[in-house]
């Protein structure tokens, strides 16, 4: 019997996962149905920050900003211009490339500790943006987006976003294309190369390679991701507010990362799965449930110190992307 | 003969410290030209100004007629010039076939390429799917040199190769600087140790206070050990 590649293990356990998501569809009762369709898309956020920090080695506290950049580009067109869902995706995308970039393109100018900083003020800077202009955001108590322009349309039909079944399964769509973009990607020589720069950015120079051109395409890629994720949200869930965009929402993926397992595929969606249901869980049974969810996070730090994924494939199946 | 590289009057520094002082320095054809010298003399200073990664801040440093001293430190392997820092610095995460495609790219070359840096390495062949970071030490510095023999360099640069290696190991390093003379490349080889370097060397340079005091052809050196102890201290 010829053993399968770790390359065909790999691509074998991707399709498996989403298989497995789609049957839950079926099988989870309507509230967990919810949370998981939140998740899904909240999971290709952090796929986004993934790209960035984990594989590229870019610790940044501003990816609340991409999110929102997609979040009210889509949110924004469809309450204000009644654009319908699909150029109202298109344009939640287009603004978290054109962010990512002009942010990138700034930011990549400092490394470390300074990264940290300039992106941090640059998503202050754009949550600020969300405030001031209260006309047409609303600020904090944001936009709800009318279940009539959560629309999407086919050739064939149309498609009501607000029913939970095709909600999971379009939030399951997006969230099956991006990991495959990102599995393909992190297999591809680029996704190499960005895990070299990680290594050691000045042998890469040494070996001919422009770093600053290979971290802001990283950057970009990130942000569109990001920015997928924020435009789902805000189309799938009708809700716009500038909460998306303060500094919590740059916390939260880094968190999801670390805890599922930085630069594994996979990670993303366990980390950001396991830190929601800890913190519903927790909060069903006490009001102190940040205490509960710190302990939860010491023990995983102590048994997983690489993540979740990030351990196990350490451990035990090296194979692992 | 003609000169692969040339380094004319060249001053360099790290922030307000300054390390090269008017150095010269010419690399010609096909030799191997080993760099001596006492710790912090400028040996390794010389080599990464060559790159880029210090900038020179007077004099001029040329491959042929190509200014490298002109050129942003990510296009100077593109000229023609690899470079093997001290400590192999490998991508460890990678596996080493990742390591030496990592090499490949930058140029755009192939599979032949790669076949021919395979030959010159043939432990490297049987462990191309193993994580670059669990290779011997030995092993390690293959890599490192043939990563940057992807580039099909015209000027090799290799800082202390032999540094902490077994003595077999030293002499296949030795015997591939050997075989890369005879394809052609012209090294710049930083060691400290002379036995080291006498086996395979052309031309020595003695640097000191981050000047290239004298450069002598080898059998001199052989001639006159004293001159070692006059630039390095030892013999």
């Amino acid at each position: 019997m010829t053993r399968l590649t770790p390359s065909t293990k790999s691509v074998a356990l991707h399709i498996g996962v989403v298989l497995a998501l789609l049957a839950l569809n079926f099988l989870l009762p309507e509230y967990h149905r919810g949370v998981f369709a939140r998740v899904l898309v909240l999971a290709v956020f952090a796929m986004g920050y993934n790209l960035a920090f984990g594989y590229t080695g870019l610790l940044s506290l501003g990816h609340a900003m991409f999110f929102a950049a997609g979040l009210y580009g889509a949110g924004l067109t469809i309450y204000h211009l009644e654009w319908s869902v699909w150029p109202a995706f298109g344009a939640g995308l287009a603004a978290g490339v054109v962010v990512a970039l002009v942010v990138g393109f700034l930011a990549l100018r400092t490394t470390g500790v300074a990264f940290m900083i300039v992106t941090l003020m640059f998503a202050q800077v754009f949550y600020l943006m969300t405030l001031y202009f209260t006309t047409y955001t609303r600020g904090e108590e944001g936009l709800v987006l009318p279940q009539e322009t959560r629309v999407l349309g086919f050739p064939g039909g149309m498609l009501d976003l607000s029913d939970p079944s095709t909600r999971y399964l379009v939030a399951l769509s997006l969230f099956a294309i991006v990991l495959a973009a990102i599995l393909f990607l992190v297999r591809a020589p680029y996704g190499r190369s960005l895990i070299a720069i990680r290594e050691n950015e000045e042998r890469m120079r040494m070996l001919g390679y422009n770093v600053f051109v290979n971290k802001l395409m990283a950057v970009v890629l990130s942000g569109l991701f990001c920015a997928a994720s924020g435009a789902a949200y805000a189309v799938l869930f009708g809700y716009v507010g500038s909460g998306f965009a303060a500094i919590q929402y740059s916390i939260l993926p880094l968190l999801w990362v670390l805890v599922g397992g930085a630069a594994a595929t996979l990670g993303p969606l366990i980390g950001t799965l396991f830190m929601f249901y800890v913190i519903d869980t927790a909060s069903s049974y006490t009001t102190a449930h940040l205490m509960v969810v710190g302990l939860v996070l010491i023990g995983v730090i102590l048994f997983f110190p690489k993540g979740i994924i990030g351990t196990v494939r350490e451990r035990w199946l090296p194979w692992l992307p | 003969m003609t000169a692969a590289l040339t380094m004319e009057h060249v001053d360099s520094a790290y922030g307000h410290v300054q390390v090269l002082r008017g150095f010269d320095l010419e690399l010609r054809q096909g030799e191997v030209l080993c760099l001596l010298g006492r710790n912090g003399a400028g040996k390794t200073t010389a080599l990464k100004t060559i790159m880029g990664l210090v900038p020179a801040t007077a004099g001029r440093i040329l491959l042929g007629d190509v200014e490298l001293n002109s050129l942003a430190p990510h296009e100077v392997p593109k000229a023609g010039v690899a470079y093997v820092p001290q400590g192999r610095r490998l991508f460890s995460e990678l596996t080493v076939g990742e390591n030496i495609e990592i090499g490949l790219m930058t140029r755009g070359k192939g599979a032949a390429t790669r076949d021919s840096v395979l030959d010159l390495f043939p432990v490297l062949r049987e462990r191309l799917k193993q994580r670059s970071g669990t290779l011997s030490g030995g092993e390690q510095q293959m890599l490192a040199m043939a990563r940057a023999l992807c580039l099909e360099p015209q000027v090799l640069l290799l800082d202390e190769p032999t540094e902490g290696l077994m003595p077999s190991m030293i002499a296949r390093i030795r015997e591939t600087v050997a075989g890369l003379r005879e394809r052609g490349v012209s090294t710049i080889l930083v060691e400290q140790r002379v036995d080291a370097v006498l086996p395979v060397a052309d031309r020595v340079a003695f640097i000191e206070n981050g000047r290239n005091r004298e450069t002598v052809d080898v059998e001199r050196l052989r001639e006159d050990p004293e001159m070692v102890h006059r630039y390095v201290g030892v013999g």
